[in-house]
């Protein structure tokens, strides 16, 4: 399914980045954890980052979302500065994340989950929109009233993602959907992303340890190094270049 | 010493059952011999004479060994058969009971709720009833509306207010204050002190946005105190320590008074004799009306966006926030509502008692609440309302201890052992139901016959 996607890319726009980090640097008290990163992202793209533990993948997706702020730098999202919004006005502009552990709701049930995805819409496609999620991760469907906390780790990620397509996104924003799940889990969340791509134009932001699979599925990727982009270029360029392969595929390359 | 020693498959062992309750007994007799049988006094010319309290040590060894006897022969056993049982899964029979006893249980208790001071006065008479309708059926059902209102902060939002009280005090004063100076009716007050409650709810909420847990339970604590301590020392406007006393009674709605001079008094009007009864019965009522209101709109409000928001941010502050919800506007709706049905609480203590000081407002009172919300469960209605029975009911129950005197001497002062029992209650509770009395959660939403069917469709267009 991967190898269709590369051959035929989904229409890209780019003229106009729909996400663009600029100059980005953000501090955790004194410690500057990114140090002015420059990434952008266009309409229909899948774009990855990537890099080693520590390097400020998910301090870079938190700052894009305004939870910490970049204290220099700018953050444009359809050309409107975003940088100083409070987190719940820059998830307003339909930039919905799946936040790093998954963080779905243990005590409310699938069903519930799914409903706090869509509390911006007041729940006007909801039963629309939730059959859409019981098609894409049909598990979630014989799931529904069970709490979120007694899903399994695959089912979690899934119920994760599903509650952040509820808020129909322009952006769709992944913080490493692979962690701590099964090779045959993690391709099924990658499809259902690389379909949902192709087939609706999801733009999606992809942070990823899991290097291999990431770069495959994404239009283009970025490395993060210590809080600054080392390298970037079309997914597959920098899945073949000797440095990535020694970095981040040592034995992962099939 | 063992518990199995006794447990044989033929019934308890009786002869090692008795060995072992008079070891204990030697044991207390050698604890209590000399900590309680002995005591020492100063007679007239400031001598210390020993007295001894031999009766009082028999008692207590024979309390002890009795127990000690009961817990060979009976308690475990029963305990033991009891996880045995526990192990094999429950019968259908039972879970059938269980099922609609869950059904039955609130709208049953709701009618019984109703029926009570009808039952009350035609057993013990308009009199006899007084006690009952007062100081179990009021004051439990002023707990139960604390709770609920609680409940809204600690249980749906998941924000530890231990300064619950100075909402009730807010209101209390509200009510004590306005009604003695300007003379103004109850039914206009009410909303007014809860909206004021409100008010003072939000004051709170703002400096305590970014805390959580620990950090929030010690700022509402200070808040709590603070209040209390203003009103102790505002003395031009709250009169101190004093309080406030003579607060005109209710109304029925301006239609009659229950004030004995007034004309329009309700026994004169109907021809009755006169009692304080019926005052007490209306109270009832409204309290009770009261209460099902906070919980009506309890109700309600788990089943909109803003109920669900309250919930979610309990289980999840960040992901709240990357979904869109404004945590600031939902902490301070929970605050804000919590705090207004405080106020009504207050508003209705104020006028119940005649008579406010910041006595009814210490952080006991607050702490008896928040374990309340924590023993019936967080965020269940049912288990709320089942904790104040459990513990207000309880402990005004524990006054009718002075059956203990009879066993420990007259100088014996049971009221003092409320507090202990009360405190043991509560562990033993933990113990065996760690979550609360009613720990499952009701869901919000369900998926109903038709999104089932329209469920198996197959595939719809993207696009």
């Amino acid at each position: 399914m991967t190898d269709t996607l590369m051959e035929a890319p989904a229409p890209v726009d780019t003229r106009t980045p729909l996400l663009s980090v600029r100059g980005a640097k953000t501090y955790y008290g004194k410690i500057i954890a990114l140090k002015g990163v420059d990434v952008d992202v266009h309409k229909g793209e899948i774009v990855t980052l990537i890099g080693a533990n520590g390097a400020g993948k998910s301090t870079l997706m938190m700052t894009i979302c305004g939870n910490p702020r970049a204290r220099e730098g700018q953050i444009l999202f359809e050309g409107q500065d975003i940088t100083n919004m409070p987190t719940h006005e820059i998830a307003r502009l339909r930039i919905a994340q799946s936040p790093e552990g998954r963080r779905i709701f243990p005590r409310m049930t699938v069903l519930e989950n799914l409903q706090m995805g869509a509390a911006l819409d007041n729940l006007a496609h909801f039963d629309q929109d939730v059959e859409r999620m019981f098609t894409l991760f049909p598990r979630l469907k014989e799931r529904i009233g069970q709490r979120g906390g007694t899903l399994s780790g695959g089912e979690q990620q899934m119920l994760a993602i599903a509650r952040a397509l509820m808020a129909r996104p322009k952006l769709l924003m992944l913080d490493e959907p692979s962690l701590g799940l099964a090779p045959l889990i993690v391709k099924q969340i990658f499809d259902v992303i690389g379909e949902l791509n192709r087939t609706e134009g999801l733009t999606v932001f992809l942070v990823e340890q899991n290097a291999y699979h990431a770069l495959k599925l994404a239009h283009r990727g970025y490395v993060l190094v210590n809080g600054s982009v080392t390298m970037s270029g079309p997914g597959r360029e920098l899945l073949e270049k000797p440095e990535i392969r020694a970095a981040y595929l040592e034995g992962g390359a099939h | 010493m063992t518990s199995d020693a006794t447990v044989t498959k033929h019934g308890p062992d009786i002869p090692a059952a008795v060995k072992d309750a008079v070891l204990a007994g030697v044991i207390a007799l050698g604890i209590f011999g000399p900590l309680v049988g002995l005591k020492t006094e100063q007679n007239m010319s400031n001598e210390l004479v020993i007295t001894t309290r031999w009766g009082l040590v028999a008692v207590i060894v024979g309390i002890v060994m009795a127990g000690r006897f009961l817990l060979t022969t009976f308690i475990w056993p029963t305990i033991a058969v009891r996880k045995q049982r526990d192990k094999a899964p429950p019968s259908a029979g039972r879970l059938a009971f269980l099922a609609s006893f869950k059904k039955w249980f609130p709208s049953g208790s709701l009618v019984f709720l109703f029926l009570y001071p009808a039952i009350v006065v035609y057993l013990l008479g308009f009199q006899g009833s007084l006690k009952w309708v007062d100081n179990f059926g009021i004051q439990i059902l002023i707990y139960v509306m604390l709770g609920w209102g609680l409940n809204i902060v600690v249980g749906l939002a998941g924000l530890l207010d231990l300064g619950y009280v100075a909402f009730y005090a807010v209101g209390a004063y509200s009510y004590a204050l306005l009604a003695t100076h300007f003379g103004l009716s109850f039914w206009l007050l009410l909303p007014m002190a809860g909206i004021l409650a409100a008010l003072w709810g939000i004051m709170l909420g703002f400096p305590v946005l970014r805390l959580r847990g620990d950090y929030l339970a010690i700022v509402t604590l200070a808040f709590g105190e603070i209040i209390r301590l203003v009103l102790i020392n505002f003395r031009e406007l709250t009169n101190g320590s004093a309080g406030i006393s003579s607060i005109p009674k209710i109304t029925f709605f301006g239609i009659w008074s229950f004030d004995v001079s007034a004309p329009n008094n309700f026994a004169k009007v109907w021809g009755l004799a006169m009692s304080s009864a019926y005052y007490k019965i209306f109270l009832y009522y409204l309290i009770l009306l009261l209460a099902l209101l906070t919980a009506f709109v309890t109700l309600r409000l788990r089943k909109l966006p803003i109920g669900r928001a309250w919930e979610a941010l309990r289980e999840d502050e960040i992901a709240c926030r990357s979904l869109g919800i404004n945590t600031t506007n939902t902490k301070l709706t929970a605050f804000a509502l919590g705090a207004m049905f405080g106020g009504f609480a207050g508003s209705f203590f104020a006028a119940r008692q005649g008579f406010v000081s910041p006595e009814s407002f210490v952080f006991m009172e607050s702490a008896v609440i928040v374990a309340i919300v924590v023993l019936g469960g967080m965020g269940s209605m049912i288990g709320v309302a089942l904790a104040a029975v459990a513990m207000i009911g309880g402990t005004e129950l524990l006054r009718e201890l002075s059956f203990l005197k009879a066993v420990f001497g007259d100088n014996f002062d049971p009221d003092q052992f409320r507090m202990l029992f009360f405190g043991l209650a509560m562990v033993l509770i933990m113990i065996w139901r760690p979550r609360g009395f009613v720990s499952a959660r009701e869901p919000t939403v369900f998926l109903t016959e038709r999104k089932a069917i329209s469920g198996s469709l197959v595939k719809e267009g993207h696009g």
